[in-house]
């Protein structure tokens, strides 16, 4: 199972801060925090960033890989910006993930800078106008997001499908639905597709105290349908030790006393 | 359209592990693949046999395998120098049987000088094995691994029961160790895990999950040694890919296939060579699960594997 550390964000305040004062240690120190508790990549989002976007991501990019060697998840609206995280990216560690290109014609951007800098990328399967409302409308976006991507050159093994994950308080069925959806997604490919939710999306709105347990049963249920990463909250010692077990009953790792210390 | 072999690649790597000094010193494991697919990945070592030799005269061996070493077992220097300029040993293991309590219980002390000695007289690189008595051990690998001191030897075994001290021993004094769990992949696991948490290096490691003759369960040891290689490989499980050692000789040569006369079993044809080929296909299998280095006894066993080896690599 692979962890995108998901936690820094500009929509915390002390990452924001962090940012507009160019401050590296607050984001330094949560990117190796959530390294050492096992994340694969860090996401760094930086939100549409419209001023100064290039200079900003570079900055990140720069500041977060001086202490973690693992790959990032480029998190931005603003394809400049983003193309700008791509160039700073040191992919000794990996090939950084683009978060995200969708079926909107704006995003179709991130499919060409992902072929570009030979990037992986998630795709979520939102269109224009309303959410999907099921597993099958979801396939359908998939598809076209797919064919997109071929005609990029960016390989299908690269491809990362989000179902968009909705929350469980207002829209119970959808989850059902985006679990569905993670099991056909890899379907539509041989070798299956590679498949990847936003976590938490599930537990917005919840009273804070169950948002940990609602993720990681949720995450667990994901992953018995062959989910391939999760943007996630790798501090969330519970969630994590959720995934470690559910890795071992899925045969992806070997059952030792300590394999949570793993 | 032509036939294209179809290839398995992974993520993960044997850990290669080099022991011994200068011109003489020998890698194992590296390995990409599972064992002799080349087409696969990579295999920067060969398998290698080392010479087992005793700190005493091998009363318990059968008369076949103990009368090869009848002139020179009497003295540990002599047999290790037999076995590296007669038999051309790439490797030598010195089991030190007589410090164990049933059968002379010498003292460490007595071990380090048998140690310090062997090494002297040979340039070819020295597995010093306990007698594998749990608490004795701890104390005979502790003297013997200082006594090496420098000599980048392989100690061992460590197990579960006495693991912390032959783990500092051998981090004091630089040595490689070897880990051994009975039978089991998960304490196998386990039993890394831990010695990792004490700071030992796991590119330092070699994982002995335990032999077991042909006909006497070696099923089970060829499907550990498997099983481990692919969580290594496939799994790309870290604690995983030391390499294996597989201690073949002393479950061959105890069995009754090996021992038992043409007087008592004349169906079973000529004793030696029942005994020749029980620890070459032992060996055999082996190194086909997976194993990157034997112990073993016989000389026309090492030599058949020998050949093996060659043949497919």
């Amino acid at each position: 199972m692979i962890i995108i550390g998901e936690k820094i964000s500009v929509i915390a305040k002390k990452v924001r801060e962090a940012m507009n004062s160019r401050d590296p240690k607050p984001i330094q120190e949560l990117a190796l925090a959530q390294w050492k508790a096992g994340a694969h990549f860090i996401d760094v989002n930086i939100g549409p960033a419209e001023e100064n976007g290039e200079d900003l991501m570079k900055w990140m990019v720069e500041s977060i890989q001086q202490v973690v060697q693992a790959p990032l998840c480029l998190d931005t609206t603003n394809t400049s910006a983003l193309e700008a995280g791509l160039k700073a990216h040191n992919n000794a560690w990996g090939k950084p993930l683009i978060n995200s290109t969708s079926n909107e014609p704006d995003r179709f951007a991130m499919l060409e800078l992902a072929a570009k800098y030979n990037a992986l990328c998630i795709a979520l399967t939102l269109g224009k106008g309303s959410l999907p409302a099921d597993a099958e409308e979801r396939c359908g976006i998939a598809a076209e997001i797919m064919a997109r991507a071929a005609e990029y050159g960016v390989p299908m093994e690269d491809l990362y499908l989000d179902p968009l994950i909705l929350q469980v308080c207002t829209m119970q069925d959808q989850t059902r639905h985006a679990i569905k959806a993670v099991k056909m997604f890899q379907e539509l490919n041989d070798p299956p597709m590679k498949t990847i939710v936003g976590l938490s999306n599930v537990s917005n709105g919840v009273p804070k105290e169950m948002r940990s347990l609602i993720d990681r049963v949720y995450l667990s249920l994901l992953m018995y349908e062959g989910l391939t990463a999760a943007i996630a909250n790798p501090l969330d010692r519970d969630l994590m030790n959720v995934v470690k077990t559910t890795d071992l009953f899925l045969g992806n790792t070997l059952y030792a006393h300590s394999y949570l210390e793993m | 359209m032509s036939f294209v072999v179809p290839k398995e690649s992974f993520n993960g790597k044997v850990l290669a592990v080099d022991f011994g000094k200068d011109d003489k010193a020998l890698a194992i494991g590296g390995e990409t693949c599972l064992p002799f697919l080349s087409f696969e990945g990579e295999i920067p070592h060969k398998p290698v046999i080392a010479y087992e030799i005793q700190d005493c005269v091998p009363d318990d061996w059968p008369d076949t395998v103990k009368n090869v070493y009848k002139d020179v077992s009497g003295n540990p220097v002599t047999w290790a120098k037999y076995c590296q300029n007669e038999l051309k040993a790439k490797a030598i293991a010195l089991r030190l049987s007589s410090t164990h309590p049933d059968r002379g219980d010498r003292s460490a002390e007595d071990a380090a000088k048998t140690v310090k000695d062997v090494l002297a007289a040979i340039q070819v690189p020295l597995i010093i094995l306990g007698s594998n008595h749990i608490e004795k051990d701890a104390s005979v690998l502790v003297a013997s691994a200082q006594a090496a001191s420098g000599s980048n030897c392989i100690i061992g075994k460590a197990q579960e029961g006495n693991y912390k001290t032959i783990v500092a021993a051998a981090l004091a004094h630089n040595h490689k160790l070897i880990a051994m769990s009975e039978l089991d992949i998960n304490l196998a696991k386990q039993l890394n895990i831990l010695i990792t948490q004490m700071g030992f290096d796991k590119a330092k490691l070699i994982t002995d999950p335990m032999c077991a003759a042909l006909g006497y369960g070696l099923e089970y040891t060829y499907s550990v040694m498997e099983r481990i290689r692919l969580a290594g490989l496939a799994q790309n499980d870290p604690t995983m890919q030391p390499p294996i050692v597989g201690d073949v000789g002393m479950y061959v040569w105890k069995i009754k296939e090996t021992v038992a006369s043409e007087t008592d079993v004349p169906d079973w044809g000529a004793l030696e060579e029942r005994g020749i080929a029980w620890e070459t296909v032992t060996a055999t299998s082996m190194i086909l699960a997976g194993t990157n280095l034997l112990i073993m006894r016989h000389p026309k066993a090492v030599e058949n594997v020998e050949k093996t080896i060659n043949e497919l690599v």
